[in-house]
Order: C-alpha cells, then structure tokens, then sequence
C-alpha cells in the first residue's frame, strides 16, 4: 500500500460532553500519551498538550457537545475540535488576549481568562476556526514536526512507499 | 528534590497521590488561571495554587508538574483527591499562603 506523505497514519477521536467537568482533560491526556509513546518530539507533545487541552476545555465549557480528534503522522499533528454548541459571533473578539463568554461560576474555577483560542494559535503553527451561531464551531490546530518528511510531494518525486 | 521531601520541608499535609511522592521537583510555578498555568509550568516544576478542583488533576498531568499545593487553607474537592490518587500526582495542602510557598519553595530548591 502506498501512503500520501503528510497522510495521517493514526488518527484518535473522543466524544466529549459539554460541562462534564468530571472527565475533562482525559481525551486530552490520552491523545498526548500516544503522542509520547510514537516518539514524537518533547516540544511537539508539548505544544499539543496545550492545544488539546484548550479545544477539549472549550468544547466543554461553551459547547453541547464535541468531538475531540488528532490526526498523528510523522510530518505533523492535526488537531480538530468539532463542536455543537452556540458558534462565535466575532472570531476577532474572540481571539483577543482576555475576552470571554465564560459564566462566573466557570471562571472561578480558573477557566475563562479569555486565554483559551489565543493559547491555541500560540502553540500551533497554522489554525483555523469555522463557525456558525446556533449551530457550532470547528477548530482545527496544526503543529508541525521538525525536522519530519516533507509535507507535499515534490513535482516529479515518487510517493515512498511507508509499510 | 523528591516531592515528599519538599512536603516535609514546608510542612504541607499530603492529602492525595502519595504514589507520586517519589517525582522529582526542580522548580515551581505559581497560578490560578488553568490556561496560563497549561501553558507555562514545566514539568517537574510544583504547582502553587487556590484552586482545589478535579479540573487541575487534569493540568498536572499535561503539564507533567512534580505536584499540585493547594494553598491559602483552600480544601481540596473529594473528586480532586479521587483522580489524583489515580494519577498518581501528590496534592498537598497547607494554611500558608501562595507567596510563602513560593517563597520557601525557592530558598529550598
């Protein structure tokens, strides 16, 4: 079999329920062990750590419900939080240092110091956000791997053949 | 340093995770608000807070901190203690404030 370069080669994906604050963190913390175990570099674990963690927190604090999923190949990690939930009327807003929609009760807790989308963009090096109000929002966080193959295929290479 | 050295040191009560009394503590870091902490503590710092919910079992796991203080006579979530004896992160408690652990942390270490 024939794999495309910059194909995932494992791809991981937890249902996660909105303000089910008892299993936050563990999709998070079960993505990040299998980023350990395939020997992903220290800091690329640990920047996706951190994106894992703020996609998964926001689906549980804004959101009905979501799908946490990572797309784990030797050329990058894939993060996608798919939600559905209330969507974001202003992305810009949203990614500013410090705003948030958060309720008191969550930001006692330490959550919704509006740091959560701008943490996410800080450790990846590419993201997006699609949004709809009233239906949902999809997060997607890409971190490169240094020093991984080539994402694209260069014109006239041959894919390699990874099996 | 190992954690439960630090805990005798300071004083602080082990409350949980008393299987992960023997990981190393190198530095510390102090904070409440989870996603500057998420993105800040390194691991094997120990982790200084007021918060006592499960959700910084949670933190202290992706961030690979030595341990969680939970400080200012703040008492530590039955659900919190629950899921750090699963992971195996020492939580502590004491009556001193954050700044003081910090402070003694850092003479310490």
């Amino acid at each position: 079999m024939t794999s495309v370069p910059g194909a995932p080669v494992l791809t991981m994906s937890f249902d996660i329920e909105g303000r089910n604050f008892k299993a936050s963190g563990e999709a998070s913390g079960r993505i990040k062990r299998t980023l350990e175990q395939v020997g992903l570099d220290w800091n690329v674990v640990r920047r996706a750590a951190v994106v894992l963690y703020e996609a998964e927190m926001n689906i549980v604090i804004h959101a009905h419900r979501g799908v946490l999923r990572a797309e784990i190949s030797p050329q990058k990690v894939v993060i996608v939080a798919d939600d559905e939930g209330p969507g974001i009327p202003d992305v810009s807003l949203a990614m500013k240092r410090g705003f948030s929609t958060a309720p008191a009760e969550i930001r006692e807790m330490g959550f919704g110091a509006g740091l959560g989308l701008p943490n996410i963009e800080k450790h990846s090096d590419q993201m997006s956000i699609e949004t709809e109000v009233g239906r949902g929002t999809k997060v997607v966080a890409v971190i490169m791997v240094p020093g991984g193959a080539p994402d694209v295929t260069p014109p006239g290479a041959t894919q390699a053949d990874a099996t | 340093m190992k954690v439960s050295e630090v805990a005798k040191a300071l004083g602080l009560d082990v409350v949980a995770g008393v299987a992960g009394l023997d990981r190393e503590v190198t530095g510390g870091y102090s904070g409440d608000l989870l996603s500057d902490v998420m993105a800040r503590a390194k691991p094997k710092d120990l982790w200084i807070t007021i918060q006592g919910h499960q959700n910084i079992v949670a933190v202290a796991v992706l961030t690979e901190v030595a341990g969680v203080v939970v400080s200012g006579s703040v008492e530590p979530e039955r659900d919190t203690l629950e899921r750090a004896d699963r992971e195996g992160i020492p939580v502590m408690r004491t009556p001193l404030s954050v700044f003081e652990v910090a402070g003694r942390l850092h003479k310490l270490l």
